[in-house]
């Protein structure tokens, strides 16, 4: 095996193992930025000794071992050492010896530790993009560039996010711990909100040429299925899977042949990934099963799946969406949720009805320089023949579009309406 | 990406017979691991070739013929379909699962959009669009 060859396997074993071997580590040390750090040790270890001694058998114990060996060199030649070190060290020391392979260790402990782990990197304490970026690298296993070159920012601006982000944790004495009680649920919708952003950015790309990007929505997918399998008992876990599973489904068909955008309504649905979509259909089935009220995102769920059965659209059962966004909005009310309640109201009861709820939104702050408001509201005037109003709606979307295929397919709608 | 791992079927496999309490144990905990990790998206284990049939095209000839069919090693008793980062992650998975007697597992990437993508001529581009536009106007 060439040196090269070693690499990719040292990065896919990476992919496997990091997230467990840095939770693990972190548990013993009581500091995820030391666990990062002995694990990279271990990475640059394996990088310099596999190319020649080969692959070991069971690469995650030897990565494990490796850098508890580090661990324990640190807290030993360390001459500030604290008392408090010595007995973490005796701790290590005897755990290396009464568990010597990391992985014949229970499940329950690495679920717990990975538990852990996605709570300490969503932490409120931090920045919405600290905590996107934190639990790519730890959780999902990418490193500073590739979450660089997912998010469109320089490298730097990333390793200086985490470099930060690690820095508020230990500072703020943010104990590696999963939330109790009341916090819990508080916590949780943290951690969903960071890996639905990371989804989104993938989904409906804010910058750049290019209108999707696949793979953070693989990502995002990713890390929701893991959470998913760590926390079985929490609907919201599986509602937002859901969600993601079926939006998903639609990338290839959401795309045209020369990148632009392809609306939900004019998509070809034989395109959509139907495996995603059985997936999807499941994991709302789980959120429904486990009782209860529906959260916000089975809700949003519950809608994607309303488009997903029917096979043409206009088996869409709008009525139904109608009613589930009433729910949303009375959930988790929000102008955007407002804006889609009056699509879907517009698409049951006709245009004049969702218009009605569109001009009371046009007065609301938050949605100033949000173009899809005047695009909704062009679409909506349009049906209703005032091509005129239609056309300066458009054309006002257009300007506020950060993204560039969305501009033009929405200058296009603008000069469909004539002159 | 996505690759399908394809298991063949075997002489028990063939005859029904399924493998012994222990191995579908360790199975299920490699599928647990695999569904875990987030990377499993389905797995489906096939009945033997004698419950299947085959269709033979010839022109406008259609030829059905009943299983079982003999060449045992060429025959597809499973598959798992997985979504990872690359070759290399699919095959550090594969190794980790609980095969053993010389048996041979073949994995093989998925075709997606994006492979596509950049290999699409213009002429097939077109052909594409011309397709999107008829069943628009369906």
């Amino acid at each position: 095996m060439t040196t090269s060859e070693t690499h990719r396997v040292i990065d896919a074993v990476w992919r496997i193992e990091s997230a467990r071997l840095i939770a693990g580590l972190a548990r013993l040390v009581r500091d995820l930025g030391l666990a990062e750090e002995l694990a990279q040790d271990a990475l640059v270890a394996a990088l310099e000794r596999w190319p020649e001694a080969g692959v070991p058998e069971n690469p995650g114990a030897w990565l494990m071992a490796t850098a508890k060996h580090r661990a324990i060199d640190l807290l030993r030649h360390n001459k500030l050492l604290e008392r408090k070190h010595e007995e973490l060290g005796r701790e290590l020391e005897a755990q290396e010896r009464t568990m010597p392979d990391f992985n014949a260790s229970l499940d329950d402990q690495i679920g717990d530790d990975l538990l852990r782990l996605v709570f300490t990197a969503c932490h409120p304490a931090l920045s919405t993009e600290a905590r996107a970026a934190l639990t790519l690298r730890l959780l999902g296993g990418l490193t500073t560039d590739e979450i660089a070159r997912a998010f469109l920012v320089p490298e730097p601006t990333v390793a200086q996010r985490i470099v930060r982000a690690k820095r508020t944790l230990s500072e703020a004495r943010v104990p590696f711990e999963v939330p109790c009680g009341t916090e819990l649920a508080k916590r949780l919708s943290s951690v969903l909100e960071v890996i639905y952003l990371i989804f989104n950015e993938g989904y409906s790309a804010t910058k750049g040429e290019e209108w999707i990007r696949p793979s953070l929505c693989e990502e995002a997918l990713r890390l929701g299925r893991i959470v998913a399998e760590l926390m079985p008992n929490e609907p919201e876990v599986h509602g937002l899977v859901g969600l993601m599973e079926i939006q998903a489904s639609r990338l290839r068909a959401r795309v045209g042949p020369t990148g632009e955008p392809i609306l939900l309504l004019d998509q070809n649905r034989a395109r959509w990934d139907w495996l995603l979509i059985r997936r999807g259909l499941a994991a709302l089935e789980r959120a429904e099963k486990l009782g209860g009220a529906l959260g916000p995102y089975a809700l949003q769920a519950a809608i994607a799946a309303c488009h997903a059965r029917a096979h043409t659209p206009e088996e869409t059962d709008w009525e139904r969406i109608a009613a589930l966004y009433d729910g949303l909005a009375q959930l988790a009310p929000s102008p955007v949720v407002e804006l889609n309640r009056a699509v879907a109201l517009a698409m049951a009861f006709g245009p004049a009805t969702g218009l009605e709820l569109v001009d009371e939104l046009m007065s609301e702050p938050s949605l100033r320089n949000y173009h899809l408001l005047p695009s909704v509201r062009g679409d909506l005037l349009s049906k209703l023949n005032r091509m005129d109003e239609a056309r300066e709606e458009f054309e006002r979307a257009a300007s506020l579009a950060r993204n560039a295929r969305e501009r033009e397919l929405l200058l296009e709608r603008a000069r469909a309406c004539g002159r | 990406m996505r690759f399908m791992v394809l298991v063949k079927a075997n002489e028990d496999s063939e005859a029904g017979i399924f493998p012994d309490e222990k191995i579908l144990a360790e199975m299920g905990k490699f599928n647990e691991e695999l569904v875990k990790a987030g990377v499993m998206l389905a797995a489906e284990g096939l009945h033997p070739s004698s419950k299947g049939a085959r269709v033979k095209f010839e022109g406008s000839k259609r030829t059905v013929m009943d299983g079982p069919f003999a060449e045992t090693k060429e025959l597809i008793a499973g598959f798992w379909l997985w979504q990872v980062k690359s070759k290399e992650e699919a095959i550090e998975w594969l190794k980790r699962a609980p095969f053993d007697g010389g048996t041979e597992i073949e994995l093989r990437q998925v075709f997606e959009a994006d492979d596509f993508g950049a290999n699409l001529t213009p002429e097939l581009r077109k052909l594409e669009e011309r397709l999107r536009a008829k069943i628009e106007a369906k």
